[in-house]
This record gives C-alpha cells, sequence and structure tokens, in this order.
C-alpha cells in the first residue's frame, strides 16, 4: 500500500480520484439543498399540526409522519432500486450522479423532517405563546420565532445530515452512482488496489471531521445564548 | 363610574371531556376599569393562568362572554383577533423573551409583526428601553440579563404597541423581593404615566398589596371574593381569601377574643425588634397568633399577625407605635369567632 506516496499512483489514479471526489460533493450538496428543500416545511409541519402546536390537526401529522416512517424504515439501498422507475421518470436516467440524486432526496427528506422537528421542539412554549399573545401569525411564528430561535440546532442537525447524505452516496456507488464509494467497491475491492480503497476511506474520513467540526463552530459561533 | 374596559360573563372553561373534564373556570364574571391595576389572586390550580388567557383567548372559553375596550373577543376571526391582541398584551413568569435576538430587537418585535418601518420601530424601541431604564442594553442578549432586567425587556416589548391592557403573568413569581419590588413599581410608575391598565395574575398577597386597587380572589376556578384590596385585607370574608391574607394558615378560631391586627412588613430592617422594642418601648406585650416573613439581605418581607392586649389604651399605644415604624403597615383585622 506504500504505492500510494508514489507519483505513479497518483498519475495512474489523481485525476479519477479528483473526478469522483467532485461527484460526491456533488451528489451530496445537490442532494442535502433538496432533500432539505422537502423536508424542512414537512419538520414544520409536523410541529405546528402536533397536539400542543398551534395548529393542531390530528390527521394530517399522523398521515405525514406516517410517510416519514416509511420513508425512514427502509434502507437506502433497497429504497434506491426500488424507485428506479420513478428516478428515470424525473431525471431520465436510473443511474450516475444525476440517477443517484432523487433517492437520496427521497431517502434523506424524512430524516431531515425528523431532524427539523426535534430543533423546533427545543424552542421555548413560552416564547411562541408570547408572540400568539402579540397578535403573530402562523407564518410570523415560523419565519421569526421558530426558525430564527432553533437555528443553532438546526445547523447542528444540518451537519448530521449532511453526513449521513455523504455516507448514502457510498451505498449508491455499489450501484453505479459514481463517487468516492463506486472507486473504493470497483478498485478497491473488485480490482484488488488496497491503495485506492486506503485513499477513498482517508478522504471521507477527513470530509466528515471537516465538516462536523465546521458545523459545530457555526452552530456555537452564532448561538445567543451562551454569551 | 366609566365603561369596563374588561367585561367578563358568566366564563367558564372545561379542559377534556365526559368524565375526565377539568372545570378550570367556573361561572367567572368581573368588571375591570380603565387605568386601575387589577389583581387576581389565588393558590396554584385556582384557575387564574387560564382566566388571564381567556381575556387575550390565548385560551378560548368554553362559554361565556369577554368584552375587552368594547369588542366581544369570542366573536372575532383569527384576523380580528391577532389585531386586537396589539391592545391587550403580556408579560411571563419566564419572560419568554427571544434568545436570538438582542433587547432592542425583542422590543422591535411586536412592531415587526404589524408591519412598522424598520427605522421608526427602531427608535421607538429605543424610548421604551429607556422609559423602563435599559437605555444601555439596547444591544445586548437577554442571556446576559439578569431576571430583573429580563422582565424590564419584557414589558418594553408588551408596551410596543402601545397597549390599553397590559396582562401580567406571575410576573415577579421568578424574581426576589427586591427585584419584584422595582418591577412593580416600574408597572406602576407605567400605569400612572401612561394611563395603561394592568392586570396582575399572582399568588403573592404581597404584590396585590404593594400595587393593586382592587383584586378578586379565585378558589378552585371561581371568584371567592372580590373588591377594594383595603377591605380585602381587613376583612377577609371567605376561607379563601383568610387563607391568602393571613399568614402562615391562621385558623379562624384563633381569631375570636381579642383585637388582631395584620401587620405588612416591606423591606424595612428586620422584623423581630418590632416586637421587643414595643414591649421595651410601650410596654406593650402582643401576641404572635402567625407568621410569614423571610430576611432577605437584612429586609424583612412578609406579614405577621399580632393579637393585641384586652386593654383598650395599651391597643391602641400598640398600634400607633406599629404603625409609626418605617415600611410597616398595620391594619385590624376583624375576628370571626
Amino acid at each position: 500500500m506504500a504505492d500510494i506516496f508514489t507519483a505513479a499512483f497518483w498519475n495512474q489514479y489523481g485525476a479519477l480520484l479528483w473526478k469522483e471526489f467532485i461527484h460526491t460533493m456533488v451528489m451530496t450538496g445537490v442532494s442535502t439543498v433538496f432533500a432539505y428543500l422537502i423536508g424542512l416545511p414537512l419538520g414544520v409541519l409536523l410541529v405546528l399540526t402536533a397536539d400542543h402546536g398551534i395548529r393542531p390537526h390530528r390527521i394530517l401529522n399522523q398521515i405525514v409522519g406516517w410517510i416519514i416512517n416509511v420513508g425512514r424504515s427502509l434502507p437506502f439501498i433497497i429504497l434506491m432500486i426500488s424507485i428506479m422507475d420513478f428516478t428515470k421518470l424525473i431525471v431520465g436516467t436510473k443511474i450516475g450522479v444525476k440517477g443517484a440524486i432523487v433517492p437520496l432526496v427521497v431517502s434523506a427528506a424524512p430524516f431531515i423532517a425528523r431532524m427539523v422537528e426535534t430543533s423546533l421542539a427545543e424552542v421555548d412554549a413560552g416564547v411562541i405563546e408570547a408572540a400568539q399573545s402579540m397578535g403573530a401569525s402562523t407564518f410570523q411564528i415560523v419565519w421569526k420565532v421558530y426558525l430564527p430561535e432553533a437555528k443553532p440546532s438546526l445547523i447542528l442537525g444540518c451537519s448530521i445530515s449532511i453526513i449521513t447524505i455523504l455516507a448514502y452516496t457510498a451505498i449508491a456507488g455499489a450501484v453505479g452512482a459514481g463517487g468516492l464509494g463506486d472507486l473504493a467497491i470497483r478498485y478497491g475491492y473488485n480490482r484488488r488496489v488496497a491503495s485506492m480503497l486506503l485513499v477513498t476511506i482517508v478522504i471521507l474520513v477527513l470530509l466528515v471531521q471537516i465538516i462536523q467540526s465546521v458545523f459545530s463552530r457555526l452552530s456555537t459561533s452564532i448561538d445567543k445564548r451562551l454569551k | 363610574m366609566s365603561e369596563p374596559i374588561i367585561q367578563v360573563r358568566h366564563l367558564t372553561k372545561t379542559f377534556g371531556e365526559g368524565e375526565t373534564a377539568v372545570h378550570a373556570l367556573d361561572d367567572i364574571s368581573l368588571d375591570v376599569h380603565p387605568g386601575e391595576i387589577y389583581g387576581i389572586i389565588g393558590l396554584s390550580g385556582a384557575g387564574k393562568s387560564t382566566l388571564v388567557r381567556c381575556l387575550n383567548l390565548l385560551e378560548r372559553p368554553t362559554s361565556g362572554s369577554v368584552m375587552v375596550d368594547g369588542s366581544e373577543m369570542t366573536r372575532l376571526s383569527d384576523k380580528e383577533l391577532r389585531l386586537a391582541r396589539r391592545n391587550v398584551t403580556m408579560i411571563f413568569q419566564s419572560f419568554n423573551l427571544l434568545m436570538q435576538r438582542t433587547c432592542l430587537k425583542n422590543v422591535c418585535f411586536p412592531m415587526e409583526l404589524s408591519g412598522v418601518h424598520k427605522a421608526k420601530a427602531e427608535a421607538r424601541a429605543r424610548e421604551l428601553l429607556e422609559i423602563v431604564g435599559l437605555a444601555d442594553k439596547a444591544d445586548a442578549y437577554p442571556a446576559q440579563l439578569s431576571g430583573g432586567q429580563k422582565q424590564r425587556v419584557a414589558i418594553a416589548r408588551a408596551l410596543a404597541t402601545d397597549p390599553k391592557v397590559l396582562l401580567c403573568d406571575e410576573a415577579t413569581s421568578a424574581l426576589d423581593p427586591t427585584t419584584t419590588a422595582s418591577i412593580l413599581s416600574l408597572l406602576k410608575d407605567l400605569n400612572q404615566k401612561l394611563g395603561v391598565t394592568v392586570v396582575v395574575i399572582t399568588h403573592q398577597m404581597s404584590v396585590i398589596e404593594e400595587i393593586c386597587t382592587r383584586v378578586a380572589i379565585l378558589d378552585g376556578g371561581k371568584i371567592a371574593e372580590e373588591g377594594e384590596v383595603t377591605d380585602i385585607f381587613s376583612n377577609p370574608k371567605t376561607d379563601a381569601a383568610r387563607r391568602l391574607v393571613y399568614p402562615g394558615g391562621v385558623g379562624e378560631n384563633l381569631l375570636s377574643g381579642s383585637r388582631t391586627i395584620r401587620v405588612a412588613f416591606n423591606g424595612g430592617t428586620a422584623y423581630q425588634p418590632l416586637i421587643a422594642s414595643l414591649a421595651i418601648d410601650c410596654g406593650v406585650k402582643v401576641n404572635i397568633l402567625g407568621a410569614d416573613t423571610h430576611n432577605i439581605d437584612g429586609k424583612a418581607y412578609g406579614s405577621m399577625l399580632l393579637g393585641l392586649p384586652e386593654d383598650e389604651n395599651e391597643a391602641a399605644k400598640a398600634l400607633s407605635y406599629i404603625r409609626s415604624q418605617p415600611y410597616v403597615t398595620a391594619e385590624e383585622v376583624e375576628s370571626h369567632g
């Protein structure tokens, strides 16, 4: 495995590693954005329609909760192959980076909805009541109270979501999505290029460490409760 | 007398249904007049928090009517209710400030909700912070403030929409006696300067005594007694009132016979010397029938129930001596023997 320190290794695989690294970043980034576009409103909806929420609606709450639970109970790889036709319908292909984004979003959105729900539930009910007593509308309470007050927690949740999606991209690699996971399997496992496996592992570990520390610091630095 | 600004009629609030139903409020009727400071007192579970939340419809009454400033709150649409709430604002025991906003932005918040222009809102918020004595804390965050300061910011915020009524839900219950006194005097001040009607919910008789003109005693979801604070203090008619007025849960049997006075301590120097010096200076001995006093930072708060001597002269001497003391008020209570 010492060949990772040789120029020959990097000449042979460097460009490929870079390309697939970018693919991983794109899959993770784009999927996170779209998963939040779906998951965030769902999480808000769960909090608002809960029994003690500001717009209690038991039936809607249960339906949304049930859909989220179904989404969360399917292992990613099963979900990925079972929605392939849907994926093709949306992005026109079942494979590659594009083909991976759809199942990544579908899988991460319910997870994110629960993360958002937990973060918003931490906002002091008294503060919500105060906003109501001042005549705030539901939209104003969400936009001006729930989201800003939960921001530090939402940011921490975001790091967990990104890291989860990053892990899913590696699984997606197993079924032809590209990215670092794909490299690890094709070269590291199938072709027994142990160095390739090692490099992808190192990159993934570093990525997770960087994401976690950046978001943790961000969360702490914006949290005005700590000063 | 002027038209009541708050008029509650036959208000009931029931939580749950059937056998497990809890009747939190049972046929409550009361009037609050413009410019007064009205107290609602009761022990925990008496329904006072529910009652105050029925005044701004944070809780929807099960039945009955709530008129505030001429509009029937229970019949307003959601949108009308939101507008009406700007006129009946509220402060809370736990302050409920937005923790991620500066004090200035907290005070701006209700104005933001009603679409006041940002610059105008900030100018007004600075004025309000000045009024509550926190002009220098405009850019501080709530986490950097003491409890009393937080409540001042909350008061400034509650005044931002120029309300006619300010509801105070156990606003001083989380504060120490010295801070409580300063918040109460601020409320009194605002009531006099701005003419805002104040409704105070509390379980502390001292709060009522300090600032209220009239009081309703809530017990088991009903109004046990209502009237001028001085009347209720000197002559509580119901058990619920006596439990609150008389310190240490003095039973009615103790009150028969000789004249009894209730002495309130409002932050003077320690209370023990009063009884001792009464004996030394006047040669009068009194019975302590009950006491609920606290010595905080060397200052006395609370009240005591004293049995005066049978002798009329001695009793009068004792009473005038006690009344001459600073930070002490005394009133005679009628016996119920």
